[in-house]
């Protein structure tokens, strides 16, 4: 059964009709065409789908779209600004070397935007423990941490 | 070669802002107009005859558009051994065996239709190890070989056998010997982005496969082969390689899924696409391949090797992929890491009702190298030398020819040992330890070291080893490569991008990379065996020099000049000494080409390396250089519970020459994650042959929080074949990470562990065992 929702997406308001059973992933990728959050299990357990959700990273494969009623969605597509420049974090992500199959990455920017924001200067541990439920299987994680930690710096 | 742009410099991935940006398109991104999705049905027994199939329900259920079974298709031979088919006939051997699929207006109507379809077994006893199927009166697996006469064992009959020089003569004169059995197991790939496909018939039947392949043009022969059985034998088919979400060998093989999803596109007229799920993708993605290694090897009373002696025993699975011939790089440690003169080297493939393996980042070198590296401790012990020591008199030099006649060009095994040992403080841990202080008890300390040989210069497992390369100046100063290099994340774009700007002399904003697409660009075996970086920048060179000769030749119309005396630097073409005298690129190009009978600038080129098949006895120059390197790690093995904690993780690897460290870092870092993995956690649990852990709370890959503090060491020793002295690194930094683990293992508790992964059960079991 399909629900009529509000909310606002990279900062545009938006409306949709949801279905009680859809995934906020499902919801974004299919509705919105904002394909940069990947389905990586469908189980939450990867992290490749994470988008933040008012200031929280979440698994968007497990959480309802329609709970995201009313409530300020983030994707990887709103970071870079309106002429294009990288955000901080994906400008970091790039020099580092954090990047190499980059199906983990949307879903990586995310939870290290939702940390920064909540944290300005977080230490290694802090990092690590903000991605550690996003796996990825390239990288070895020591280059996007490394990145994390270099655009907390760079960011005013 | 002095003053070198870009070549060895940090520059970041051209791919980069698409990656960090979400606008690169995977195949999980990628619809068609029109496009149905697939869902496959795999088998509820390891091995069962199938009575029946029922598809009504499923046929009848709204937006179905195909449902399809072995009967409904013509036999499409696959595999390395052509012994498996996309639909299974008759009988599965697996549960990852494919009984029928389905197409669908929508995923979800596809798989409830999937559940629908009822299928009648006669389950069948199965066998679940070699050494089962191995037995007396085992069930046949196959009932025919590959050559279709009737099959008399499960053993799969292949050919590796190898020996050098005279083992016997050498087991005679070893003063000390050792020897031991190792296992290894089933390991997932777990590339983040699952496995999937479009396949898409245009109203000709010319087929375009939508696909994360790493061997497009391989694939594209399987394909046609399959088009062929369909009676489509004039068809086209054109592969187009998306956005890779990690490869690590497991796109090697063309798989049963890419055949069903071109049935299912034939079968409706409509482009198809198979996208597989977490769950699947365990279940359904063959797996490394496990060994059983019984490895003897002796010294004489110096310390140097006189022999070694392997005897594997592999679990092929139910069906033949490229797990099978991984034996043919097992060999390449078995023979040449270390100087050893006599060597013995046989695998029994053994046909079982587990799932099949195939290729695995390594190809088979990390089973074998976790033999080799800790019965190397094992041996140094008995003989009472260090186990650094031991490994440094026994270390291959450049110039050697090896028993399997490797020719041994660079070499900095030497140099990377001995910065690994320094790295680790190795002689403070060696001095600590004879004077008592070091840490025992509940939370013993050690060290461990592990090295490694590899193919760094290509691999030629064909008969051609090669890479073909266009490059195409335009009006505008620009120059697009056309490559068939596959990029599956580590950057070879990026590498080749550098290597072209330099060689061609080009500002690298100027260099577009086109690639992916078999329709435009030339033929390459093959993103495996680390050669991408090696083979296509070589090709890149040899290109380079092809366009410079016609761009010269004109510029030296244009300049008055002798062409032999240009040359040309980011975009300016210059006689020798003197560069303030340059004559813009552009400014040739365009009155090269508008004047009547105008030309335009393009160069084609096809590299293939000088290295050589293995010949029947096995031997011969497989790479044209290899690449070497040494791990050591410092543990903390905590007795009460078995937990194995990294302290120190030293990585070196002999490069020929970093094109780009960045990258090069990156693929040690990642890879020794991946070798730790193996070593420690990872294993793909199967019970009667069904998956007990196929999802990621279960099967256990490392997070960032498991901090393996990797310290990558580059050792450049400039290979005379190499791009720029460079060799391939692609796999060599998973290779050595379970015996460096093992052997610092040993070292802190004194216990040999034999069998990966080593979980904390395990070496807690192994502690009981020498405490009884």
């Amino acid at each position: 059964m399909k629900k009529h929702m509000q909310f606002i997406l990279n900062g545009h308001e938006v409306t949709a009709e949801a279905d009680t059973r859809q995934s906020l992933l499902s919801l974004l990728r299919e509705e919105f065409e904002l394909t940069g959050a990947k389905e990586g299990c469908g189980e939450g357990e990867c992290g490749a789908c994470t988008v933040i959700v008012d200031g929280l990273a979440v698994n968007s494969c497990i959480m309802p779209a329609l709970e995201a009623s009313g409530c300020r969605v983030e994707t990887v597509e709103g970071l870079a600004g309106p002429d294009g420049s990288l955000h901080p974090l994906q400008q970091a992500f790039v020099d580092f070397g954090a990047v190499q199959c980059g199906f983990c990455t949307p879903g990586m920017v995310m939870s290290a935007k939702a940390l920064l924001d909540e944290d300005a200067a977080p230490d290694e541990e802090t990092i690590r423990t903000a991605i550690e439920g996003n796996l990825c299987r390239c990288t070895g994680y020591k280059q996007i941490v490394d990145a994390i930690k270099t655009a907390a710096e760079k960011m005013p | 070669m002095s003053e070198l742009n870009y070549v060895g410099k940090r520059i970041p991935r051209s791919d980069g802002a698409k990656k960090v940006t979400g606008q690169a398109i995977y195949i999980n991104d990628l619809k068609r107009p029109g496009m149905l999705y697939g869902a496959i049905l795999y088998s509820r027994y390891p091995h069962a005859l199938i009575k029946s199939i029922d598809v009504s329900r499923a046929k009848a259920l709204p937006g179905v558009r195909a449902v399809i079974t072995a009967d409904d298709v013509p036999e499409i031979p696959i595999g390395f051994i052509k012994d498996n088919r996309p639909l299974k006939k008759g009988k599965v051997r697996s549960m990852r065996d494919e009984i029928a699929a389905v197409a669908a207006t929508d995923p979800d109507i596809a798989a409830e239709a999937v559940s629908l379809i009822k299928v009648e077994y006669e389950p069948l006893p199965g066998v679940f190890t070699p050494e089962e199927a191995l037995a007396e009166g085992a069930p046949l697996i196959h009932d025919l070989d590959f050559k279709g006469r009737p099959a008399t064992s499960n053993k799969v009959k292949l050919p590796w056998k190898l020996v050098c020089g005279d083992p016997d003569e050498g087991k005679s004169r070893a003063k000390h010997v050792v020897e031991h059995e190792y296992r290894t197991t089933f390991v997932s790939h777990c590339c983040m982005g699952a496995s999937g496909v479009v396949a898409e018939f245009d109203h000709d039947k010319n087929l375009t496969m939508y696909s994360i392949t790493q061997i497009p043009y391989l694939a594209q022969g399987d394909y046609l082969e399959a088009l062929k059985v369909l009676g489509l034998g004039r068809s086209k088919v054109r592969v187009l390689c998306q956005t890779i979400g990690g490869g690590f060998g497991s796109k090697l093989d063309t798989h049963c899924y890419e055949f069903i999803a071109i049935l299912l596109s034939f079968a409706t007229g409509k482009p198809v696409k198979i996208l597989f799920s977490r769950e699947e993708e365990f279940l359904a993605q063959a797996t490394r391949q496990p060994t059983i290694t019984r490895i003897s090897q002796g010294c004489d009373e110096n310390g140097r090797l006189t022999f070694r002696e392997i005897k594997m025993l592999l679990d092929n699975g139910a069906y033949t992929s490229w797990g099978a011939t991984t034996p043919s790089v097992m060999m390449v440690p078995a023979s040449s890491l270390y100087r050893v003169p006599n060597v013995f080297y046989d695998a029994d493939i053994v046909y079982t009702n587990n799932l099949y393996s195939q290729a695995f980042r390594g190809y088979g070198n990390p089973q074998a190298t976790f033999a080799v590296e800790c019965s190397m401790d094992e041996l140094a012990e008995a003989a009472g030398i260090d186990p650094a020591e031991f490994r440094l008199i026994n270390a291959n030099q450049p110039g050697e020819t090896s028993p399997q006649r490797f020719q041994i060009t660079s070499c900095g095994l030497s140099e990377c040992i001995e910065k690994v040992r320094d790295g680790l403080g190795w002689d403070q841990h060696l001095a600590a330890k004879a004077a008592g202080n070091h840490a025992t008890g509940s939370k013993a300390r050690g060290m461990g070291l592990a090295s490694l040989i590899h193919v760094g210069g290509g691999a030629r497992v064909y008969r051609s080893d090669g890479h073909g390369m266009i490059m195409k100046l335009d009006d505008f100063g620009k120059l697009s490569v056309f490559t068939g290099a596959v990029e599956i994340g580590q950057g070879t774009e990026s590498t080749l991008r550098q290597v072209v700007a330099e060689s061609v002399g080009l500002p690298i904003e100027d260099v577009n990379i086109v690639s992916h697409d078999t329709d435009i660009c030339p033929w390459d075996v093959g993103t495996h065996a680390s050669r991408q970086a090696f083979i296509s920048c070589n090709a890149a060179i040899q290109c380079a020099g092809e366009l410079k000769k016609k761009l010269f030749a004109l510029a030296g119309e244009q300049m008055k000049a002798d062409p032999a005396e240009l040359e040309m630097r980011e975009g300016s073409i210059f006689r020798k000494g003197a560069e303030d005298q340059a004559m813009p690129l552009l400014k040739v190009l365009k009155r090269a080409h508008f004047s009547t009978q105008g030309k335009m600038v393009m160069a084609e080129t096809f590299y293939d390396p000088p290295n050589e098949m293995l010949d029947k006895e096995m031997k011969g120059n497989l790479s044209c250089s290899w690449a070497f390197g040494c791990h050591g790690v410092e543990v903390e093995v905590d007795t009460a519970t078995g937990q194995v904690k990294i302290l120190n993780y030293q990585a070196a690897h002999d490069v020929g020459k970093a094109l780009n460290p960045l990258f090069i870092e990156g693929q040690i870092y990642g890879a020794a994650v991946m070798g730790t993995g193996m070593a420690l956690t990872e294993e793909l649990r199967l019970d009667h042959g069904k998956v007990m852990n196929g999802s990621f709370t279960d099967y256990k890959l490392l997070t960032a929080k498991d901090v393996l503090p990797v310290t990558p060491i580059i050792v450049e020793t400039f290979d005379p074949a190499g791009p720029y002295g460079a060799k391939g690194i692609g796999e060599p930094g998973c290779v050595p990470s379970s015996p460096a683990i093992a052997n610092a293992i040993y070292d802190a508790i004194g216990v040999r562990m034999s069998e990966l992964p080593m979980t904390p059960e395990r070496v807690l079991k192994a502690i009981k065992e020498k405490n009884r």
